[in-house]
């Protein structure tokens, strides 16, 4: 099941254009605040009206300004996850997940109920109120609910910008295993790089309404332009098995046969991880380092190099892992004559590799 | 109360009745007009408001004989309910359909602003979920604002207890028909020797309308804490 949107709609400021097409897995739209991600993720749910365009779930039309199709929200079949987890003040837990499972088209059964319950942790939960509930937990609640409407596509809008750092940590699992578990397409729109890093199988950017096509999770976390920050939140997402852990603390990834070391990970041996390395925790050398503290060294190819509009540039290398960047000073660049083509050796700062950044 | 007397109690009585009747009849037409003027966008709105609040603000002697015109014997209404066996006309029921309309203004007011500050977005999260307009009114819209339709429902029956001017127009002050505890009161005042009485009344009329309030009061704060599940 894919989802393809090509809509147009004029709002307050500016116009939204996207044209896409998400297939299965979690397509992340990607942008900055006001860019219209929240405004076509509710055209999507049928909570906003577009000018003009067509919205389609595989064969099923949700909206088409042409054949005067436009499903109301309740008939579209979408599950959403809101910022705010909107959850039903004056029902319990169980009350809030069973009130779309009972209008669903096929509803979820007992089996599924108990299946979503344990696998995001609500057992304990079910008689209670909303209004005890932590920010997380109601989270975990929402994202229950819209599972057990029987939805056909998922939709969430920031589902961790309203938790802190611990809580975003607890959530971000369940989003990984949905992920993986199968043939449900899932817009996630999110403003924060670590998200996109861990989460995404697409990407699509916004900016001032304009939506790009279908992108690679690397190319948009390696574009200067897209990243907050800059060049500065530039950086890179690659695969790693976890191989070790030692005694010292630290846990050994293997990246295509290159060893990287990080802060003890808590997941278990041959467990695959997203690890994003940012660009500015790289820095390069002509020739390999020695007596040098940092322990990750990866040998390394140039294959670009982009100057932002400051005194930075970002260097996109070829190495076994995977591709990564190096943010370093146009002047350093000079000075070390860096050309693509160039063989030279990326240094990771171990403890650059931030734990929030890892994932499953 | 044997310190009432017997047709001090008669109005007291009818006038419980009264208020009864004319709370439950006009409560689900409130809500529905209640929940029209704050989430409805139409032609006329503006229209509507006006048109249930003109018995707060018109003559309420003026409102009590355009009900008779329209009600009466001779009116258009009256002789179609004459036919079917009903007529309003200086019955009991009459002084219902008065205490009701008099009431309205107040009791739609409070529902509307408790359906104002039910929070639309529970409301599209509601349609996300499969909900249709309608189910989404009565399992989300509806619970969230009871706190609001039952203090109005209190406030609309102390109102309708203390109806005076539309009614004794309308269907007059006949003693265990018609006379409600305010046209009572009014009459003990015409005749000598009637104060004490008028002044009976009047502290059941204090009472009772002291009492609603309170309750309404109670009874929304109780609800509203329900309602947030706290």
């Amino acid at each position: 099941m894919s989802l393809r949107v090509d809509i147009s709609k004029s709002l307050a400021g500016f116009e939204l254009c996207a044209d896409f097409e998400a297939p299965s897995g979690i397509t992340v739209l990607f942008g900055p605040s006001g860019s219209g991600k929240t405004t076509l993720i509710n055209a999507v749910a049928g909570l906003l009206t577009p000018d003009s365009g067509r919205i389609a779930l595989g064969e099923r039309a949700l909206f088409d300004a042409a054949r005067g199709i436009n499903l109301p929200a309740h008939k579209r079949g979408v599950g959403y996850v809101f910022q705010d987890a909107r959850l039903f003040p004056h029902l319990s837990v169980e009350a809030n997940l069973n009130y779309g499972r009972k209008r669903a088209a096929n509803p979820p059964g007992a089996a599924e109920f108990d299946r979503i319950v344990t696998l995001l942790g609500l057992g304990a939960l079910l008689g209670r109120r909303p209004a005890k509930l932590s920010g997380g937990e109601a989270q975990r609640v929402a994202l229950g609910r819209a599972l057990l409407s029987g939805p056909k596509l998922l939709l969430a809008d920031e589902p961790l910008a309203a938790l802190d750092g611990a809580r975003k940590g607890e959530l971000l699992p369940y989003f990984e295993r949905l992920r993986d578990a199968g043939d449900l397409p899932i817009l996630y729109v999110t403003h924060s790089v670590s998200e996109l890093g861990r989460l995404a199988n697409h990407v699509v950017t916004l900016s001032r309404g304009r939506a790009s096509g279908l992108r690679t999770p690397a190319d948009v976390l390696a574009d200067p332009r897209l990243v907050s920050g800059g060049v500065r939140g530039v950086g890179a997402m690659i695969t790693a098995v976890v191989v070790a852990h030692h005694n010292d603390g630290l846990s050994e990834l293997d990246a295509g046969g290159v060893p990287l070391f990080l802060p003890k990970v808590g997941r278990e041996i041959g467990a695959h991880l997203r690890v994003r390395i940012a660009a500015s925790d790289v820095i390069l050398s002509r020739q390999k380092p020695e007596g040098l503290s940092a322990l990750n060294i990866l040998k390394a190819k140039i294959v670009g190099l982009r100057e932002g509009e400051g005194p930075g540039a970002i260097v996109a290398l070829e190495t076994a892992a995977g591709q990564i960047q190096a943010r370093l000073t146009q002047r350093s660049a000079k000075a070390l004559g860096l050309a693509v083509g160039l063989e030279t050796y990326a240094v990771v700062k171990t403890v650059s590799i931030a734990q929030e950044d890892v994932g499953g | 109360m044997s310190w009432l007397g017997v047709e001090e109690w008669q109005a007291v009585l009818l006038s419980l009745k009264v208020a009864f009747w004319a709370t439950l009849l006009s409560l689900p037409l409130a809500v529905a007009v209640a929940y029209a003027l704050a989430r409805g966008r139409f032609w006329g709105h503006g229209l509507l408001n006006a048109l249930v609040h003109l018995p707060l603000v018109l003559p309420p002697v003026v409102t009590g004989y355009l009900l008779l015109m329209f009600f009466g014997a001779q009116g258009l209404g009256g002789r179609v309910l004459e036919a079917v066996g009903m007529p309003l006309a200086f019955r009991w029921t009459g002084a219902v359909l008065a205490a009701a309309i008099m009431a309205f203004p107040l009791v739609v007011r409070a529902i509307r602003l408790s359906i104002e500050a039910v929070d639309a977005r529970l409301e599209a999260a509601a349609a996300t979920l499969g909900a249709s307009p309608l189910r989404v009114v009565f399992t989300v819209t509806l619970p969230m604002a009871m706190p609001g339709v039952l203090a109005g429902a209190v406030l609309g029956f102390a109102k309708a207890m203390g109806e005076f001017g539309a009614t004794i127009t309308f269907v007059s002050n006949i003693p265990g028909e018609t006379q409600t505890l305010p046209s009572a009161v009014y009459g003990f005042l015409q005749v000598p020797g009637g104060e004490s009485a008028a002044g009976r009344l009047v502290i059941v009329a204090v009472v009772v309308a002291m009492g609603a309030l309170l309750f309404s009061e109670w009874l929304a704060r109780r609800m509203a804490r329900k309602v947030a599940g706290a």
